[in-house]
């Protein structure tokens, strides 16, 4: 009775004892660090910028740019202010980035299933070309392709045609293209719609079989529509130029792609892939050999097996770190500065040279790229949760 | 409980980390770098300067095989170490690349530029920094393959011109073609290396930079006689060493020995007789050379700063023959360098 009164009060000690008090206080005390140390580091910039004389700000974005730039997909000057410029810069990182994508993800599927191949040579080749091309540095490559392979290729004059088709000169690489960019993006465009009308019919298609053992022929007509309409539009709507060598060395017509954009792009292509094989040969690795000795019981040939069996499963495991490539695909693009490629970095690093505002740049950096990368996060969860088992 | 022992670990890390760094910035190496100047009593505390140089342009700023730097630049930083320090050879060079030198200095990691840095307002106002007296007055220039054809500008059109990224160069040359209405394609690099690199195998029909550099450079070239230089001057390249704003007596110790050299010229004062020079009569010279007045003290300099910087380094003219000049491969016309009373641009504030 005496020491009832006692427990009612505050008591220090069984708090101290108390699991959930202690849990609560280090989320307190973690963020408590957390913006002490934010404050040290921001107030330490700000005392620096103060020190040099300036202010942070972003309004040098709106100044003239001054520079030129070699290749852009918007229309540039150099009088535009310095946030053109750097969209200029985004264009060409996308075109690095989403084409590396498509390739990387192509080659490096390729190259692990090759791993797996009966063929002596090619599964060889397969396992020669990751062990090679991981353990070289990316920038080593870049070099490599810029200045050893690309730079070898002889000058405008003495160029090389392909089947009248395309030229290759140490400029760059020539192909046929669109007349203008609007039937450019139209033809990508019907591309990939017929592309995903395609899947959609075909699963379709196959889903009606096995529900009814019969049928499918209306699928089937509609897929053949489909593949023609995409080859008209391809064929006719796109009104093609084809480059035309020049008296004397040098291109017109066509599309130029210039020497740093393809030495940029197959060295990235090249290396993501590695990696990207070395992930698609894990995936397959991890479907039990049950799956495959069944598949085969069933009177599978290997190339279905693979197929319709074994990669559908192993996707499970590959998408998960395939998306850590390709965001290392999108940081990596930022090295093709090495080779003259005008990518995004490359344009921020003379923007923040001519203004002096290293802080700011670096901001609007840090943005992108992180803008990008979870754009491609979210993209791939998406696809995952789609291979994923469905637990009912 | 493992975990809140994670916890405290990373706790009493980050606090450490904190006390640490709350009173002063510190730079790449450590050490203090003042709140509001006094860049001279780190140099002097270091006992060694750390200066910022190109190390790819022979006659400006060069590594050999052997790992020694020489150059007119270089011969900047000696300098300056010689009036600071006493020792021309207490100099630990930093290689920067032309995106990487502002920050590098402003961030503290050397304490002065001496890398063909051309003198802007741009750069003297919003970028913030110092321009102690150029050293080189140089022109942008355009090198060619001597069977290319092109004999100006305007034949550029629709050609590739190599250059250097994060320099004024870049933007010259814009101007420049702006100017004339010529269409021309810029490949730029980050690294000169790999800029002439691209130039030399045929990947641009012209390569621009700062005359005295493509001069230099073209000596590095596998056939050097299968180039030349256009007869074009694009821009006033003015170089010389730089510091960073609101550390004025710093910036006063750069600019003054930098003067001292061209005045020294101007006295006639060389490395060799320099010892001829101890019982002058000249007053001027004797306070030159600090045997009257104060003008080394009053600065935080031995007062003798200018004896030291004499004697190991040698006057702006012995440098500039040197490395560049007369006695060196690339033979330059003194030109614009030569001293004001010779024609030429070189002229220092009295030393009073």
């Amino acid at each position: 009775m005496v020491h009832d009164s006692g427990s009612r009060s505050f008591d220090l000690k069984a708090m101290l004892r108390d699991e959930r008090f202690w849990k609560i206080a280090f989320q307190v005390i973690t963020l408590l660090v957390v913006l002490l140390l934010l404050s040290f580091f921001l107030g330490n910039l700000n005392r620096n910028l103060i020190q040099q004389g300036r202010a942070f700000g972003f309004s040098f974005l709106r100044n003239p740019a001054g520079f030129s730039i070699g290749e852009s997909l918007i229309q540039y000057r150099p009088n535009d202010p310095y946030w053109r410029a750097l969209m200029v810069g985004l264009g060409n990182t996308l075109t690095l980035v989403v084409g590396g994508i498509v390739l990387t993800t192509v080659l490096g599927v390729v190259a692990g299933v090759a791993s797996f191949s009966k063929n002596w040579l090619l599964q060889k080749l397969s396992r020669v070309y990751v062990g090679l091309v991981q353990n070289i540095p990316l920038l080593l490559q870049l070099f490599f392709w810029y200045f050893a392979i690309f730079g070898a290729l002889p000058n405008p004059a003495n160029q090389i045609g392909v089947l009248g088709l395309a030229f290759l000169n140490n400029r760059g690489v020539y192909i046929p293209w669109a007349s203008s960019a609007l039937l450019a993006i139209l033809g990508i465009a019907a591309t990939v719609g017929a592309a995903i009308a395609a899947l959609f019919l075909w699963r379709w298609r196959t889903k009606i079989r096995i529900e009814t053992g019969v049928g499918g022929q209306a699928q089937s007509i509609a897929l053949a529509v489909v593949a023609l309409a995409w080859l008209a539009i391809i064929t006719l709507g796109m009104n093609w130029t084809v480059p035309e060598g020049v008296e004397g060395g040098g291109v017109t017509g066509g599309l130029r792609l210039s020497r740093e954009y393809v030495a940029s792009l197959t060295a990235l292509v090249f290396y993501t892939s590695a990696f990207v094989a070395e992930i698609v040969r894990a995936g397959i690795q991890s479907v039990s050999k049950g799956q495959w000795e069944a598949a085969r019981t069933l009177g599978l040939n290997a190339g279905m097996v693979m197929r319709l069996v074994v990669f559908p499963q192993a996707l499970r495991v590959i998408i998960p770190p395939m998306n850590s490539q390709y965001m290392n695909l999108t940081k990596n693009s930022s090295l093709a500065f090495a080779i003259a490629f005008p990518e995004i970095y490359s344009i921020a690093t003379t923007t923040y040279n001519q203004t002096g505002r290293p802080v700011e740049v670096f901001v609007v950096m840090m943005a992108t790229y992180l803008t990008l990368c979870l754009l491609i996060t979210v993209v791939m969860n998406q696809f995952n949760r789609s291979v994923q088992f469905k637990e009912r | 409980m493992r975990k809140w022992g994670f916890l405290a670990a990373a706790l009493g890390l980050t606090l450490a980390a904190c006390g640490g760094g709350t009173t002063t910035t510190t730079n790449a190496d450590g050490e203090a770098a003042p709140a509001g100047g006094g860049r001279l009593d780190v140099v002097k505390g270091r006992g060694q300067l750390i200066c910022g140089v190109d190390g790819g342009i022979p006659g400006f700023s060069f590594v050999d095989e052997s790992g020694t730097y020489t150059g007119l630049d270089v011969d900047i930083c000696k300098a300056v170490a010689a009036a600071v320090l006493g020792d021309a050879e207490a100099v630990e060079y930093r290689r920067l690349d032309s995106t990487e030198r502002f920050t590098a200095l402003s961030g503290g990691e050397v304490d002065m530029l001496s890398r063909n840095t051309t003198w802007t307002i741009s750069r003297d106002t919003s970028v913030g920094l110092e321009f102690a007296p150029t050293t080189f007055f140089d022109g942008q220039g355009m090198l060619v393959r001597t069977d290319s054809g092109i004999a100006d500008l305007e034949d550029f059109a629709g050609k590739a011109i190599c250059v250097e990224t994060g320099t004024t160069t870049e933007l010259n040359l814009t101007d420049q073609m702006r100017q004339l209405g010529v269409d021309f394609e810029p490949v730029v690099f980050q690294d000169a290396d790999a800029a002439y690199a691209a130039y030399d195998e045929g990947r641009c029909e012209g390569m621009t930079s700062d005359k005295s550099q493509l001069v230099a450079r073209r000596s590095t070239l596998p056939n050097p006689d299968e180039h030349t230089l256009l007869e074009v001057t694009m821009s006033k390249e003015p170089l010389g060493p730089v510091t960073t704003n609101n550390d004025s007596s710093w910036y006063d110790v750069v600019k003054w020995v930098t003067y001292g050299l061209i005045q020294a010229e101007e006295f006639g004062i060389t490395s060799e007789n320099i010892g001829t020079f101890e019982a002058t009569e000249n007053p001027d010279i004797a306070r030159f050379l600090g045997q009257e007045g104060t003008l080394g003290t009053d600065m935080g300099l031995p007062n003798d700063f200018m004896v030291q910087v004499i004697t190991q380094v040698g006057n702006y003219g012995e440098v500039y023959d040197r490395n560049v000049g007369a006695d060196s491969e690339f033979a330059l016309e003194r030109g614009q360098n030569a001293l004001w009373s010779e024609g030429g641009l070189m002229y220092s504030p009295p030393f009073r």
